[in-house]
């Protein structure tokens, strides 16, 4: 694959200055299985800065989900840190996790997960619901997300009233709500089709230009290309972490 | 905060219009609990209340000796034609009372049935001969003219007073008072007083005090005699009875019981032979019926419990298929910043909301019943707002308990499990 033969540029190479968004040090996640213990993160270190666009691939079974639910504050390290924001997330108890998640965090899902009786309105508003943030500025913020992602007149809309590619907007919107530190997307366009795979994948790249820090976890090598970095991961450890073409051109325009 | 609740509230409702059918009928459950609680409590109110007036009525200070005929026997119906059958109190009883109980309000009591005239208007009733006193006793009080006095008893005289509804009967367009009434045939009085319409009030058997006449006793003796000719099936009955009853007043609720108990030693031994007398204590009925209404009260706080436990089940089985079905939408929300607590409060809205809904409509039904009961049966309900309140909170905090299994649940799902349920 191209990008495996790319350079082994990490941020190292140069003096880094943007904020760190969100940090590995060494991570490990084990579950036990009966008498095994499946390791399914074995020391894995990562480092994305803000303006990142990261792409995590992998096969399955390779710590690709594991990865992704600790990025997200669903599950804990079983050791190593997890930085979010410069701070250590990988102790904290599920309150603390259940407010960096709402704070920090954008959510975007392979299958778009809005909840199915409220409006679009209403499903925006709901990550603002849990930090009591739901008043006339929720609704504006809505208003103006809604527009930003071309579905400005859809907002008293059912879900189920939308096509794939409109509720996967929907979710982009809801995930920008909290204004996050970064995106968080699980196969953001796993569900739809190629064309509107396109629409979703320019549409981070413009939130990409607008400084949104992205990491997307994948397997389709079209959808990591948009990256700027790619984090090859296999049997829980990093096998690469590549600069892709396109960001290589970032780095040069930088 | 406020606000979120309202929010919650208004989610809560939202998911259960998601499924119309199966939230009507678990709020049913509830509803008919409620409902039925309150409509029991209505009627369970309403007898009771009725009751203890008429107690209350009879007066809880007296003791009331009636003389009662005693049960028919084929000797007595041989006998009848040829020979007065005596029975029943006598007025040297009335007096060894008033000497044992000198303190007490002994007031004697004689009832003859006759039809009373005036012109073209008759009632067939009971005249009553009495004492000043009786007034007393008897709680009543006069209307118009005066109630009889000792000069009556003394002189014999020919004063009677009316009962209130046996004025409108015989006169229903003059004024009663210094008219003559014609009682038998006769047997001829001067009304000098009405009294006041007692209701419910009670009287002679079959009868209420404000349908009869009212005479000094020793007018009804010297007219009436101590024998009766009534009249039964066709044949008639001689019976000779010289009182029909003692009200007997003692001067406070504490002296009630002692004072029946030396009544019953006094009097049972010389009528226990023919059963004919029956010793009525308002206060003990009272007592009585204060018990019942607390047994009553038992029985339908465990029938309330049974139907709410019922219904708090029902809500629980929905709840637990709720959550499971919401699976994917706790995850969504617990991604989303939600913490264990937001969901457990979410769930527990929806339930409270679900039986409080049953609550509500159950209150409405329950406050229909007993003014249908009320209306189509003429039995009286009564219904006490804390009752109304009582089962509401009772059903909206059925939903809280059977809420918090689910809700707690919900909650402690792990959030990766439930992003990834179908």
């Amino acid at each position: 694959m191209d990008t495996n033969a790319g350079l082994q540029a990490t941020a190292s190479d140069a003096v880094d200055n943007r904020r760190p968004i969100a940090e590995f040090r060494s991570v490990h996640r084990h579950y036990v299985m009966g008498d095994n213990v499946v390791k399914a993160l074995n020391g894995v270190s990562v480092q994305v800065r803000e303006g990142d666009y990261l792409a995590i691939m992998g096969r399955s079974g390779s710590g690709k989900s594991t990865m992704l639910n600790i990025l997200g504050c669903l599950d804990r390290p079983t050791s190593g840190q997890y930085l979010v924001g410069g701070r250590d997330v990988s102790q904290l108890d599920d309150d603390a996790l259940s407010d960096v998640r709402g704070r920090e965090i954008g959510f975007i899902f392979q299958s778009f997960n809005l909840i199915p009786q409220l409006t679009v309105l209403e499903n925006l508003e709901v990550p603002l619901f849990y930090q009591n943030r739901v008043g006339p500025e929720s609704r504006a913020k809505a208003e103006k997300l809604a527009s930003r992602v071309g579905l400005g007149g859809r907002l008293m809309h059912k879900p189920m009233e939308l096509s794939g590619g409109q509720q996967q907007r929907v979710a982009i919107a809801r995930a920008l709500m909290n204004d996050p530190l970064f995106l968080l997307a699980d196969e953001a366009t796993g569900n739809l089709d190629s064309n509107t795979e396109r629409e979703i994948l320019d549409l981070m790249d413009e939130l990409r230009q607008e400084g949104v820090t992205i990491v997307i976890v994948t397997h389709n090598p079209k959808v990591a290309e948009r990256a700027d970095r790619v984090l090859w991961l296999k049997d829980g450890v990093v096998e690469s972490l590549t600069e892709t073409e396109r960001g290589k051109s970032h780095g040069a325009s930088a | 905060m406020i606000g979120d609740s309202a929010r919650t509230i208004r989610l809560g409702l939202k998911s259960l219009m998601l499924h119309k059918l199966r939230s009507t009928l678990t709020t049913a459950g509830i509803l008919f609990g409620v409902a039925s609680v309150i409509a029991m409590l209505a009627v369970g109110e309403g007898a009771s209340d009725e009751s203890l007036q008429r107690f209350r009525a009879l007066g809880v200070t007296n003791i009331l000796l009636r003389s009662t005929r005693p049960p028919d026997t084929q000797q007595s119906t041989q006998q009848s034609s040829f020979q007065a059958m005596a029975f029943g109190l006598l007025y040297s009883e009335a007096r060894r009372i008033k000497n044992t109980l000198p303190e007490a309000t002994v007031v004697q009591v004689r009832e003859v049935p006759r039809n009373v005239t005036h012109g073209e208007n008759f009632k067939s009733t009971i005249v009553v001969g009495t004492e000043p006193l009786f007034l007393d006793v008897a709680n009543m009080s006069i209307g118009e003219g005066r109630w009889l006095t000792d000069t009556d008893v003394l002189h014999q005289s020919n004063a009677c007073v009316l009962g209130a509804s046996l004025a409108r009967t015989l006169f229903p367009l003059e004024n009663p008072i210094d008219q003559t009434i014609l009682a038998g045939a006769e047997d001829r009085f001067r009304v000098v007083g009405v009294l006041k319409g007692q209701g419910r009030a009670a009287g002679p058997a079959g009868t209420t005090y404000d349908e009869c006449v009212f005479t000094a006793i020793s007018s009804s003796r010297r007219r009436f005699g101590d024998e009766i000719r009534t009249s039964s099936g066709g044949s008639f009955k001689n019976e000779r009875v010289e009182l029909h009853e003692i009200k007997v007043r003692v001067e406070s609720e504490q002296q009630v019981q002692p004072a029946a108990a030396v009544l019953r030693e006094m009097l049972d031994p010389a009528h226990k032979q023919l059963a004919d007398l029956e010793i009525t204590v308002p206060l003990e009925l009272l007592r009585d019926q204060e018990r019942q209404k607390r047994m009553f009260n038992l029985v339908l706080a465990v029938i309330a419990s049974i139907s709410l436990l019922v219904g708090g089940i029902g809500i629980m089985n929905v709840m637990l298929a709720t959550v499971t079905e919401r699976t994917r939408e706790i995850g969504i929300r617990r991604a989303l910043g939600a913490k264990k607590k937001n969901i457990v409060f979410q769930f527990l809205v929806e339930a409270a909301v679900l039986s409080a809904l049953g609550g509500v409509v159950g209150v409405a039904l329950g406050m229909i019943v007993p003014w249908g009961i009320t209306e189509f049966f003429a039995q009286k309900t009564i219904i006490r707002p804390f009752h109304v309140a009582l089962s509401f909170s009772i059903s909206a905090f059925v939903g809280v308990v059977f809420g918090i299994y689910p809700a707690w649940r919900a909650a402690n799902m792990d959030p990766v499990e439930a992003l990834r349920h179908e």
